[in-house]
């Protein structure tokens, strides 16, 4: 399992990817008060003008940098560039997994082919010195800003958060709940495919109670 | 969390465009079926669209677009030879591709084909060129989806070497080189306007400016609003890669009817049927008629409704994203040709004029 110190709170984020998916988690980091950093495979200046722009306020870091730094790691990168990935890089670290597999839409990647477990899974074994929690990879990009809600309102939205290490998860539930969502804790990795494409769940933006049913039905027809 | 998510979009706009304003209709080739609900041929789908471009021009549509696809909902592979028809048949309206897949063809066949609709329609052309949303495209041309954006970042380097006229000298890893070849037909005058369609990602649109191509924001769920920052970030990498200002337009889907209840009535089950098909290819939850109900609010991405209705939201959006170009996708499949031709009809008559006018002040 993981070799990982879990930090006893999060208050430095690098997010990792400045696709679609990155520059939104970063801009809702920031905005729940956050320090963030981003990352992509080049070189920081690349980013330096998106991130002026679209994210004012984080930092544009050499991935290490950014890595050794932070808190907590926010995986935003298209999944079949995982592969690529040097796990030492995230060594000791607390992953967000926020990446998605699903091969009619992004193509087959072979690391995660045909594999009965959640793609979370196939991360944590590839990151094994790095504690993975899987979360932020169900609602769409383009719904993450606009879905935040204050805690306590009654049309807040929820996200799940799985992990196989209960305090690691907890601590992404925090973020998750800072960040204006309702954190629903799943107690694995494994049980983290409900959240996967395909699933009941993903792509949708749902209260706490629909969030909950999904998951009571599915796990009856399972 | 720190900042209030429910910010106006018009706290700050995107700032104010020197280009005029532009009204346009974009097509995917929808599948139609007749009054009765049997689907039409694909032949007849078609034939549809060519008289859809000549209604646009008839009744005042600046611009007229088709997006390559290749499925039984949008049997609209070859959208070029269905603009080349709709420019025999008119004089004045502009018409382009919205978007062409660049990541699947040869960008050399891109370049000739659309420099050969430019001279058909006395310089009409315009290419919106695409990485395409829509995958359809890729296992029937032998690419592999994992190679997605390598293939878009060569042959838009490869697109731009070639607008430029003159022999051209490439070299990339994906296609052939070329060393110093004329590259036919020459354009009359400069090249022809050429957009790349960005769905989200802030690269893309750093992308388009370094190669000074004009941005298509393509705006199909989640609040438009949000897409701000993109203006912002398009002009300044503009002016960074020492480029005068180019245009930003917007292409959004949409439906317009007498009344907003028509139009939605019209819409909605067609909508649901497609999003429906969509959401098992790429895995994500079928949505609710509440979802649809905030897209077609005004934090939403359809454009749906009466003149009137979709008249004001389409201005709101022009402005918060200092944006001078809309283009409404209309159509959906199963809609009927009547309901088809109709939207059109009103927006060239009532939804334009009622753009300029909001806008004029």
């Amino acid at each position: 399992m993981s070799g990982s110190a879990i930090p006893s709170s999060v208050q430095r984020i690098a997010v990792l990817g400045a696709g679609h998916v990155g520059p939104v988690i970063a801009r809702i980091a920031l905005d729940a008060g956050f320090e963030v950093a981003i990352a992509a495979s080049g070189s920081p200046e690349n980013l330096e003008l998106i991130t002026q722009v679209v994210m004012p306020g984080a930092e544009a870091r050499w991935a290490a940098d950014a890595v050794a730094a932070a808190d907590l790691v926010v995986l935003a990168i298209p999944l079949h560039r995982f592969p690529a990935l040097d796990p030492g890089l995230l060594a000791g670290k607390l992953v967000v997994d926020a990446m998605n597999y699903w091969a009619p839409a992004d193509g087959v990647v072979p690391m995660f082919k045909g594999q009965e477990v959640s793609s979370s899974e196939i991360v944590q074994r590839q990151l094994s010195q790095s504690t993975v929690v899987k979360s932020l990879n169900q609602i769409a990009y383009q719904d993450l800003e606009d879905g935040r809600r204050p805690a306590g309102s009654p049309d807040r939205h929820a996200i799940g958060v799985a992990g196989n290490d209960a305090g690691a998860a907890k601590l992404v539930g925090e973020v998750i709940d800072r960040i204006g969502y309702d954190p629903i804790l799943l107690p694995s990795l494994s049980a983290g495919r409900i959240l996967q494409p395909g699933g009941p769940i993903f792509g949708a933006v749902l209260a706490r109670s629909q969030f909950e049913l999904a998951i009571r039905t599915t796990a009856v027809h399972a | 969390m720190t900042t209030s998510t429910t910010e106006s979009p018009r706290e700050t706009t995107g700032g104010s465009t020197p280009f005029p304003l532009v009204l346009g209709l974009d097509t995917f080739g929808d599948h139609e079926h007749d009054a009765r609900d049997r689907p039409l041929s694909h032949a007849q789908t078609i034939r549809n669209v060519v008289e859809e471009g000549v209604l646009a021009e008839q009744v005042g549509v600046d611009f007229f677009g088709i997006g390559e696809h290749h499925t039984d909902d949008f049997p609209m592979p070859a959208a070029d030879v269905v603009l080349a028809a709709i420019a025999a048949r008119t004089q004045r309206i502009h018409i382009g591709s919205a978007v062409t897949v660049l990541s699947s063809d040869d960008p050399v066949r891109v370049f000739q084909r659309f420099s050969t609709l430019n001279a058909i329609s006395s310089g009409r052309a315009e290419v919106i060129l695409g990485r395409g949303s829509s995958i359809d495209s890729f296992p029937l041309f032998g690419y592999d989806l994992a190679d997605y954006e390598d293939l878009f970042e060569e042959k838009v380097n490869l697109f731009a070497e070639l607008r430029k006229g003159g022999p051209v000298t490439w070299q990339g890893n994906l296609r052939p080189s070329l060393n110093n070849q004329d590259v036919v037909p020459f354009t009359e005058n400069g090249p022809f306007p050429a957009w790349i369609g960005v769905g989200g990602s802030p690269q893309s649109v750093v992308r388009a400016a370094h190669y000074g191509f004009s941005l298509m924001l393509a705006i199909i769920g989640g609040s438009p609003a949000r897409f701000r920052p993109f203006s912002r970030l398009f002009l300044q990498a503009l002016e960074k890669f020492g480029r005068e200002p180019l245009p930003i337009g917007v292409h959004s889907p949409g439906h317009v009817a007498d009344t907003d209840e028509k139009a939605l009535e019209e819409f909605w089950p067609r909508w649901l049927n497609i999003i429906t098909k969509m959401s098992k290819v790429r895995g994500f939850a079928i949505p609710t008629m509440e979802s649809f109900r905030f897209e077609v609010g005004p934090q939403g991405a359809l454009f749906i409704g009466s003149p009137e209705t979709v008249a004001q939201k389409i201005a709101t959006n022009l402005k918060t994203l200092g944006a001078n170009r809309f283009d409404l996708k209309f159509g959906m499949p199963g809609l009927s040709p009547a309901s088809v031709l109709k939207n059109i009809e009103l927006y060239g008559t009532k939804v334009i004029p009622r753009v300029r006018e909001l806008l004029a002040d």
